[in-house]
């Protein structure tokens, strides 16, 4: 047990001392969060909007008034004339344009029926059809504060759940999550226990009575208490800088954490174990481990969207896993019940890559 | 009771044969010496013997257990120094002894007076990083930590290379001293003035051994005529010595030693002809001390 805690004292000086690796463990999960949370976002937020006003009545002025005291739209200008709308799309000065077409009012009070239009530039669809998303519900809502009973009028009353402001943020951090587990877990443990080798030092280490898989104990402990610290840091992140909350069960969250730890360790070790050179380690850990978790976790591209070759393979991805369990506990607030499957498969992908590794784990070298 | 015996041990990489029918046996309290140059199967021996490595062919024991079959007991019980730096650079001399005496399950303090010699040497750079000593320094803590749990074999692969002279000295004086503890050692080096510190000696070529005796046995046994040479123009000196008929020649120190071919003779004042013809000057000859370089040489022709 003290040879133990002395190997792991020892592992700790080795990341404690390397600034690189410090920077790389500590500031990259602060950096990403930041990145994905604010730059990566897909809010649309201070769009430029040009209004024609072809009304001027204290309808058309009411709509404005809403649409300028929202977070969404910066209002460029208030013209009269169509025309303006495309030379200011060209020039790239507004996104979209607001058409408030004339006896707006009038016809709003007689005929009960108002149009209005709007042109958005589609050239980036995503942002079109959320600034069209933006802007429909602000003239709904101008709507129903007209508190007028129309016969016949079917209003769809749509609610977007656990997010209803669709920030970007709550999808991110989950996402980023997994992302940098998997970086800082499967990379680290791998690297550590390959550079070893490659150093000498297991040669000399297999040559006294530390068991081998002792060697692999103590790399994981420091590894595993690194990244527990990592998910608090990112966690206090996103509750407090991104306002993204936790609503479920923190423990549950920091438990199902320590399993996709878990797995993620079990996978540097098995890397470790295959790769003789730091190089091919870290090579590996990235090509392999890392681009499938920014495609096929879910949180850039739906999983539901891809063919049915790639969804299976995303299933044998412990992020995509870990992703869901994320969002179900932090952004849905679901307790175990709902996440209980899922972790039952990282359980399963974990003790299969350990097996694994302690089979093919060499008391020799070559 | 033998410390080490190796029975007809080979070895292969991807066909190719490293170590090919190897055996010799260690004296308990012997240091044994395995002199050959790069790439003669030294490494591959002492692999093999510390239990790094399966023999394709024969057996070894050390301490009287076998390398396949008792690997655990051979790693509790034997010290080994890797031919390449294999600490950990960034822990400073200290730490490094320390984790090494704690694998073992000692302390530092239990077997200090095996080790009190060289780590006083080390004592003023304890609290340096390993990585930024010099090449004598890191030899002398790499044997501290192979040597802290009083191992009863100690393998050495070679300890000396890329030291200093000064210190190669003070590492061999080193060696003996353990040997008075008992320590059986083998040791490797590819420096032939460094055999003349051992028991007995190996020399290998090509993964086999061609003879094992004691320097002084192989000294004594040289048989052949061996003169050395000096003359003002050394490089033109050594072209002309490879036109003596039945002879071999090469540079030693400030002198060209040559030796005569088993069955042939030679007197010096025919060679000093020889050399006066090809246009040399200030030439001095005379007869050499046979030194073990000079057995090695002849062997390994």
């Amino acid at each position: 047990m003290k040879r133990l805690l002395v190997f792991i004292k020892k592992e700790f000086t080795h990341v404690l001392r390397d600034k690189k690796t410090l920077l790389i463990l500590f500031g990259m999960p602060i950096v990403q969060v930041l990145i994905f949370g604010f730059v990566l976002s897909n809010e649309v937020k201070n769009t430029n909007l040009l209004v024609i006003d072809q009304a001027q009545d204290s309808a058309t002025k009411e709509i404005i008034s809403k649409v300028q005291a929202s977070v969404y739209f910066n209002i460029a200008s208030v013209t009269f004339d169509v025309k303006d709308v495309e030379a200011s799309f060209k020039k790239g000065k507004s996104k979209a344009a607001l058409i408030l077409p004339k006896d707006f009012e009038k016809n709003l009070m007689t005929k009960h029926v108002a149009q209005v239009q709007i042109l958005a530039d589609a050239s980036d669809p995503n942002h079109a059809t959320t600034i069209e998303n933006y802007l429909t519900a602000i003239i709904r809502d101008y709507t129903n504060s007209l508190n007028t009973t129309m016969p016949y009028t079917i209003t769809p009353e749509v609610r977007m759940l656990y997010n209803p402001q669709l920030k970007g943020a709550p999808n991110f951090v989950p996402g980023v999550m997994a992302l940098i587990l998997m970086l800082v877990c499967v990379m680290m443990t791998a690297i550590s226990i390959v550079r070893e080798k490659e150093m000498g030092t297991m040669e000399v280490l297999l040559v006294s009575p530390f068991k081998p898989i002792m060697v692999i104990v103590s790399k994981v402990v420091p590894y595993f208490i690194l990244s527990m610290l990592n998910i608090v840091s990112i966690l206090l992140l996103s509750v407090y800088v991104l306002g993204v909350p936790i609503k479920g069960n923190v423990l549950l969250l920091f438990a199902e954490s320590a399993l996709f730890i878990s797995t993620c360790l079990s996978l540097g070790i098995f890397i470790s174990i295959k790769t003789q050179t730091q190089q091919v380690a870290m090579l590996i850990s990235l090509m392999g481990m890392l681009l499938p978790t920014v495609l096929f976790s879910g949180f850039m591209f739906p999983i539901e969207n891809m063919p049915f070759p790639l969804r299976m393979i995303s299933n044998i991805v412990p992020a995509k896993w870990f992703y869901i369990i994320v969002k179900d506990i932090m952004i849905k607030g679901l307790g175990f019940a709902a996440v209980w499957k899922e972790s039952l498969i990282l359980m399963g992908i974990t003790v299969f890559f350990l097996g694994i590794s302690i089979k093919n784990f060499k008391i020799r070298l070559a | 009771m033998k410390a080490v015996i190796a029975e007809n041990i080979s070895k292969q990489y991807n066909g190719k044969p490293a170590v090919e029918k190897v055996s010799f046996e260690v004296d308990e309290g012997e240091i044994f010496g395995l002199i050959g140059p790069d790439g003669a199967g030294k490494t591959s021996i002492f692999r093999i013997l510390t239990t790094l490595l399966l023999p394709d062919g024969g057996s070894a024991q050390v301490h009287h257990w076998d390398v396949v079959k008792d690997w655990r007991a051979i790693r509790n019980a034997v010290g080994y120094m890797p031919g390449k730096f294999s600490l950990y650079q960034d822990l400073t001399v200290e730490e490094n002894l320390h984790f090494f005496a704690t694998v073992f399950n000692t302390s530092i303090q239990e077997n200090y007076h095996l080790i009190e010699e060289i780590y006083v040497q080390l004592e003023p750079f304890k609290n340096r990083r390993a990585g930024k000593l010099s090449g004598g320094m890191k030899q002398k803590l790499a044997l501290c930590c192979a040597l802290i749990h009083k191992p009863k074999v100690l393998f050495l692969d070679e300890p000396t290379t890329g030291v200093d002279p000064v210190s190669r000295r003070e590492f061999w004086e080193m060696l003996k001293k353990l040997k008075q503890q008992n320590i059986s050692i083998v040791v490797s080096t590819p420096y032939m003035d460094e055999a003349s510190m051992c028991d007995r000696i190996a020399s290998i070529q090509s993964g086999s051994i061609l003879s094992i005796d004691t320097p002084q046995y192989l000294v004594k046994n040289y048989g052949n005529q061996l003169f050395k040479v000096k003359a003002n123009d050394r490089y033109r000196l050594l072209e002309v010595l490879k036109s003596v008929p039945s002879t071999k020649s090469y540079a030693f120190g400030e002198y060209a030693h040559i030796s005569v071919e088993k069955g042939h003779q030679m007197e010096a004042s025919e060679i000093r002809q020889h050399l006066h013809q090809n246009g040399l000057t200030g030439v001095e000859i005379g007869d050499a001390e046979v030194t073990i370089e000079d057995c090695f040489i002849n062997l390994l022709h």
